[in-house]
């Protein structure tokens, strides 16, 4: 079966005129949010940043480093100087990346971290050269210093730098120049910096997040395509609300986003370009199409479309052309998640009478059950780092579970009444999901640790479901 | 939303097999259509007569007058067989469209909520076109059934129980107009 990208292009209108409310019947986009910024890393002094002992290794117990404590005063400025990222100049934005960074490490219940408003500010010499005896006796293992600089350009400079207090040395630094409505990103640059040098493990912070923003009463809910930084800030609506949006994946480069609208009357997979504000639909083609999926080389799209009742995956390149159907099974056959190096999909099927979880090779062949464990498999989803897939367990409520891409050793992570469609944070360490309440239908996103511990509820401004967490932002 | 109210259009015929159906529908919303009021009148405007305030043809309304609750059908969980009560609705919906060739209508796929979002979209597309299936084998013509999934989007019944559940996990036709 064949099929081609459309070349329906439903957001034109909208580039020089918002909301458009006369074009409801065929467009729900917002205005378009632009494309970010880059982030230049700044490799300051790196003979300073050499290994200097400290807690290294790649840690998977989370108890040697769960109780460090890091202080995290105020950045200093070298001049206080008004910039577009805050109305009080370098210095109050020296503080709110610190506080932003106290946010990041604390909210995900791995350190204690004490922030700037109970600490003393740094000087901008003492950046580079901590007051070492101002900063025993705190409690804190580890210390950071930081600074933040306007250059002529408008740009801002970051530095971050991590130290040991015990051993009073460095562990290591960085820099970031950024555009002044980028500054929480070199905030999260840092806090990622900290992070990885700390656990060993790979960063997360500054990445984003797609879900969907619901509101209303339960049977005429409004379902709006929404995007967020990981911490929930920079949030934007991308969709107005009058035809309901489900299911979006980021892109893995950022640049777009796949996701279901009912825009036309009917569930169809578009691809939302974020840049230009434009979408387009997967596939031309009257059948619903639903489940987008990407491919981790960002080349090639995952979707699911039901012909005569009959759902089953397809796959088509993200520059268009011909697609290819890789399950034939009578039944529903949908989802699909690749492995990080691209070779399998895990995927979930009724063929066998209930929802369960497959394993088949990309291109389609080889498919196989790796689920058997008396409940139903359902929305499974490959690890960033390929030992783990994380899915929906079915088994009387809703729960979210992970196991090895064989099906082996199911661990059950959450306990919601209906805990459902799990996304990995970019390093493999957190999964998110949408909890929904019973009878009120009240949804929100959680997150919580691969070892089950640290639950906890990521803000947003209104109800929230259907989460999809990006890589690592370059 | 459907809306449910009286009809006095509905043929006597008509009426009486679709009354007799109802009795054998397997489910029992709670919040059900009232029964159809028999009054004389055209059995069969071709256009709804703006000046008459009984629903006409074309309508929602109108529809619903004559097949009562047979104008949804009902599945058990995780299932989109048509059974015997199904059968009964959709046969009654089958002599509503034979007698109005002139009509066409979206059947409305949708499922309870629980389930996950995406694999309730695939039943409920499952539900649509098995109710679609069903009433072109009693000779309905493909090219005037639309068919489209809500998955767990649409609830009709808010609570979550299994009454309610079993209210949601249903096709719904609809008068396209």
């Amino acid at each position: 079966m064949k099929f081609s990208i459309a070349a329906l292009v439903l957001a034109c209108a909208l580039a020089t005129s918002l909301a458009a409310p006369a074009a409801a019947q065929s467009t729900d986009l917002g205005d378009p949010i632009g494309e970010g910024g880059n982030v230049e890393t700044v490799f300051e002094d790196a003979a300073a940043a050499e290994e200097a002992g400290g807690l290294t290794g790649s840690t998977t117990d989370t108890s040697d480093w769960q109780d460090l404590g890091i202080a995290i005063p105020a950045f200093a400025t070298d001049r206080d100087q008004p910039t577009p990222a805050n109305a009080g100049g370098t210095a109050a934005l020296g503080r709110e990346i610190a506080q932003v960074i106290t946010g990041n490490l604390r909210n995900n219940g791995l350190f204690k971290p004490t922030g700037p408003d109970s600490l003393p500010s740094p000087s901008f010499p003492q950046v580079t050269a901590p007051a070492w005896s101002s900063w025993n006796g705190r409690g804190a293992e580890m210390l950071v210093h930081g600074y933040v600089r306007a250059r002529d350009d408008d740009r801002l400079v970051v530095g971050c730098y991590l130290y040991d207090v015990v051993l009073q040395n460095e562990l290591i630094r960085e820099g970031w120049v950024v555009r002044p409505a980028d500054w929480r990103r070199a905030a999260h640059k840092c806090s990622d910096l900290i992070y990885a040098r700390l656990t060993g493990e790979d960063p997360f912070f500054d990445s984003r997040i797609a879900y969907i923003a619901e509101t209303g009463p339960k049977d005429n809910r409004v379902k709006r395509l929404a995007v967020m930084d990981s911490d929930g800030a920079n949030h934007r609506f991308l969709t107005l609300g009058s035809a309901t949006a489900l299911t979006p994946r980021y892109s893995p480069d950022y640049s777009k986003i796949l996701y279901l609208s009912y825009v036309d009357g009917n569930p169809r997979i578009y691809v939302y370009d974020i840049g230009s504000g434009q979408q387009t639909l997967v596939t031309e083609n009257r059948n619903p199409t639903i489940a987008p999926r990407w491919s981790p080389d960002g080349r090639s799209i995952l979707y699911s479309m039901a012909v005569n009742g009959n759902t089953d995956i397809y796959r088509v390149p993200v520059t268009g052309g011909n697609s290819t159907r890789l399950t034939d099974t009578p039944g529903i056959d949908i989802g699909g998640s690749y492995s990080p190096d691209g070779r399998q999909i895990v995927f979930e099927s009724d063929r066998s009478g209930t929802q369960q979880c497959y394993v088949m090779d990309a291109d389609g062949t080889n498919q196989r059950r790796i689920t058997f464990f008396g409940g139903r498999c359902a929305t499974p989803e490959w690890s960033p780092r390929g030992d783990q897939i994380a899915f929906t367990r079915i088994a009387g409520d809703f729960n979210v579970a992970v196991m090895t891409p064989a099906g082996r050793n199911l661990r059950v992570l959450t306990n919601g009444w209906q805990d459902e469609a799990p996304t990995w944070a970019p390093n493999g360490r957190i999964i998110q999901f949408f909890r929904t309440t019973r009878n009120a239908g009240n949804s929100s996103l959680w997150q919580v640790d691969l070892t089950g511990s640290n639950e906890r509820r990521l803000p947003t401004p209104v109800d929230a479901s259907d989460p999809a967490w990006g890589p690592i932002r370059p | 939303m459907m809306t449910f109210s009286t009809s006095k259009a509905a043929t006597a015929a008509l009426l009486t097999s679709a009354l007799a159906l109802s009795a054998c529908s397997k489910s029992a919303p709670e919040e059900l259509p009232p029964a159809p009021i028999t009054t004389p009148g055209p059995a069969a405007a071709p256009t709804p007569a703006p000046t008459s305030s009984a629903p006409g043809v074309g309508s929602q309304a109108h529809f619903e007058g004559a097949v009562g609750q047979s104008a949804v059908v009902y599945f058990d969980t995780d299932r989109y067989n048509i059974d015997s009560s199904d059968a009964a609705s959709l046969q009654a919906q089958a002599q509503y469209f034979a007698q109005f060739p002139q009509l066409t209508f979206t059947i409305e796929g949708h499922t309870d909520e629980r389930g996950t979002r995406e694999y309730n979209l695939a039943l409920g597309e499952r539900r649509a076109n098995a109710a679609k299936n069903y009433l072109t084998s009693l000779g309905v013509a493909a090219n005037r059934i639309r068919t489209v999934s809500y998955g767990k989007e649409r609830p009709v019944a808010l609570a979550s129980n299994s009454g309610a559940w079993a209210q949601n996990r249903r096709a719904a036709s609809i008068i396209i107009n």
